[in-house]
């Protein structure tokens, strides 16, 4: 891990880190949106360099994790059916539904693949005219455009045997919903900077006026993360509350126009419900009007599914940035990555697998108190 | 999954009336649709999401941030597809557990 070394140790980092502990007068609590960031955080101990009194709060965004489960035990119903090829990116095969896991149901002979590019599925669709192919599409804004395109090929094809099972969600809604929800305790965001390479970053001024909060455009790396942690202090400290880029060499206030004219055109925004945090309007898309004949809930018409989340997990907790991690009873414990409990444990960008991960099993307050007794796995 | 992956772009032809490049990661070659970058050409470097090219960025951000990302353990993850995937996921759930901590447990 020389890169890792060289980061800690690295005089830029050090020195934004001293910067943002001279700065900081008061505490503050900031969450990063993407899971992505939370991994990134975790991973290079960003957390553990900032001055106390800065709490970073780990978001909703990660696909994987607030995908619903319904849409997960119907992802699992229609990849079980005979003549059906059921297409995902690998991160979903081992989330868990009420029952079993796509990866279980490969082994129980379902027709399971892992594909690259959902263009991929749309090649089988065409190579295997007596199946019906089924592609999961679940993800943010960054990965949307590439499923629009998709359903758009295979429309264009005219393939009657291709379908997405859509659960596509947005960023400025779950920003407003977390913002609303009683008990909130986040002061300021970092964004998602892929999400915003697709969206730009023009739907954002209206929520931070809203809600008088700094919104920060922020990329990956360590040194970007710390860098979108410093200006979102700067404008705390500051008592303003803007949208900042400091992912300038990724992102515009436009984003990608080609991107977004796609999306409009294949997708409409609908109610969406998030995994642990429950039904936010207007939170996602689905296929539009001309699109929806390759809406997968359309054409399976799955019923009877009875959903029942482990009555241990608190995921949804998590998600809301309520709780860390290690303060879940069953964190460490009945739920670890090999045998998890809920999708936060599964993603390797969900909060719970992360901290799990990298040895992090003491709440917050502990983690002050214990202080850099903790390191790195 | 929502990470976008630096890579350059090699050779663009078009497949079934798609911009389709081929795109090398660090050494991992894969088909990319460059739908969304019209202003992307051969040689230049682009951020590229599950197959798709959602921007242009120059080549030492790119380097860069390729090297980032390979030492963050999350190319693997990223780029890939296949069998592989499911063999990976019978040992340690997560393709992206850098120190293999995950499958300890």
């Amino acid at each position: 891990m020389k890169y890792l070394t060289e980061f800690r140790n690295g005089e830029i980092a050090q020195r934004m880190a001293r910067e943002i502990a001279s700065i900081t007068t008061r505490p503050w609590k900031i969450m990063e949106v993407c899971g992505g960031q939370t991994h990134s955080i975790i991973k290079n101990g960003i957390d553990q360099m900032l001055p106390a009194e800065i709490e970073m709060i780990h978001g909703p965004g990660c696909p994987v994790c607030v995908t619903p489960l319904e849409l997960i035990d119907k992802a699992l119903a229609i990849a079980a059916q005979p003549g059906v090829i059921f297409c995902s990116f690998g991160d979903m095969l081992r989330v868990p539904g009420t029952d079993m896991d796509l990866f279980q149901v490969k082994g129980a002979g379902g027709d399971v693949r892992v594909v690259y590019s959902p263009l991929d599925s749309v090649e089988l669709a065409a190579k295997n005219p007596d199946k019906q192919v089924v592609f999961f599409g679940v993800g943010f804004e960054t990965t949307a455009p590439a499923n629009a395109m998709t359903v758009h090929v295979a429309k264009r094809r005219g393939l009657k045997n291709f379908s997405l099972l859509v659960s596509h969600v947005l960023v400025p809604p779950a920003i407003e919903a977390i913002m609303s929800s009683p008990g909130n305790r986040v002061q300021a965001f970092l964004l998602a900077g892929h999400v915003c390479s697709v969206m730009g970053y023009w739907e954002y001024p209206p929520v931070a006026e809203k809600f008088g909060i700094p919104l920060v455009v922020t990329g990956f790396e360590p040194l970007d993360l710390l860098d979108g942690i410093r200006r979102a202090v700067i404008q705390l400290e500051a008592g303003r509350h803007e949208v900042e880029n400091a992912y300038e060499r990724i992102v515009t206030f436009d984003g990608n126009q080609a991107a977004q004219k796609m999306l409009s055109e294949v997708f409409e925004v609908t109610d969406r419900a998030w995994r642990g945090i429950g039904v936010i309007p207007k939170s996602g898309w689905r296929l539009s009007e001309a699109y929806r004949e390759f809406d997968a809930e359309e054409r399976f018409h799955i019923t009877g599914i009875h959903t029942e989340e482990s009555a241990l997990c608190r995921a949804g907790d998590v998600l809301r940035g309520a709780i860390k991690p290690a303060e879940c009873a069953a964190f460490g414990k009945e739920c670890t990555p090999r045998h998890p409990l809920g999708a936060t444990m599964v993603s390797s960008e969900g909060a719970c697998a992360a901290y799990y991960n990298y040895g992090r099993f003491l709440s917050a307050e502990e983690l002050a108190t214990a202080g850099s007794g903790l390191t790195h796995a | 999954m929502c990470l976008a992956i630096p890579g350059k772009v090699e050779e663009i032809t078009t497949e079934g009336g798609l911009r389709v490049g081929r795109v090398n990661f660090g050494g991992v070659v894969k088909r990319v649709c460059l739908d969304y970058v019209p202003e992307v050409e051969v040689g230049d470097y682009t951020i590229v999401h599950v197959g798709f090219a959602l921007s242009k960025i120059d080549e030492d951000e790119a380097l860069r941030t390729l090297e980032v990302f390979r030492q963050m353990g999350v190319l693997e993850e990223e780029l890939s597809e296949g069998d592989v995937v499911f063999a990976q996921a019978a040992v340690a759930p997560q393709s992206a557990c850098p120190d293999g901590s995950c499958s300890k447990a």
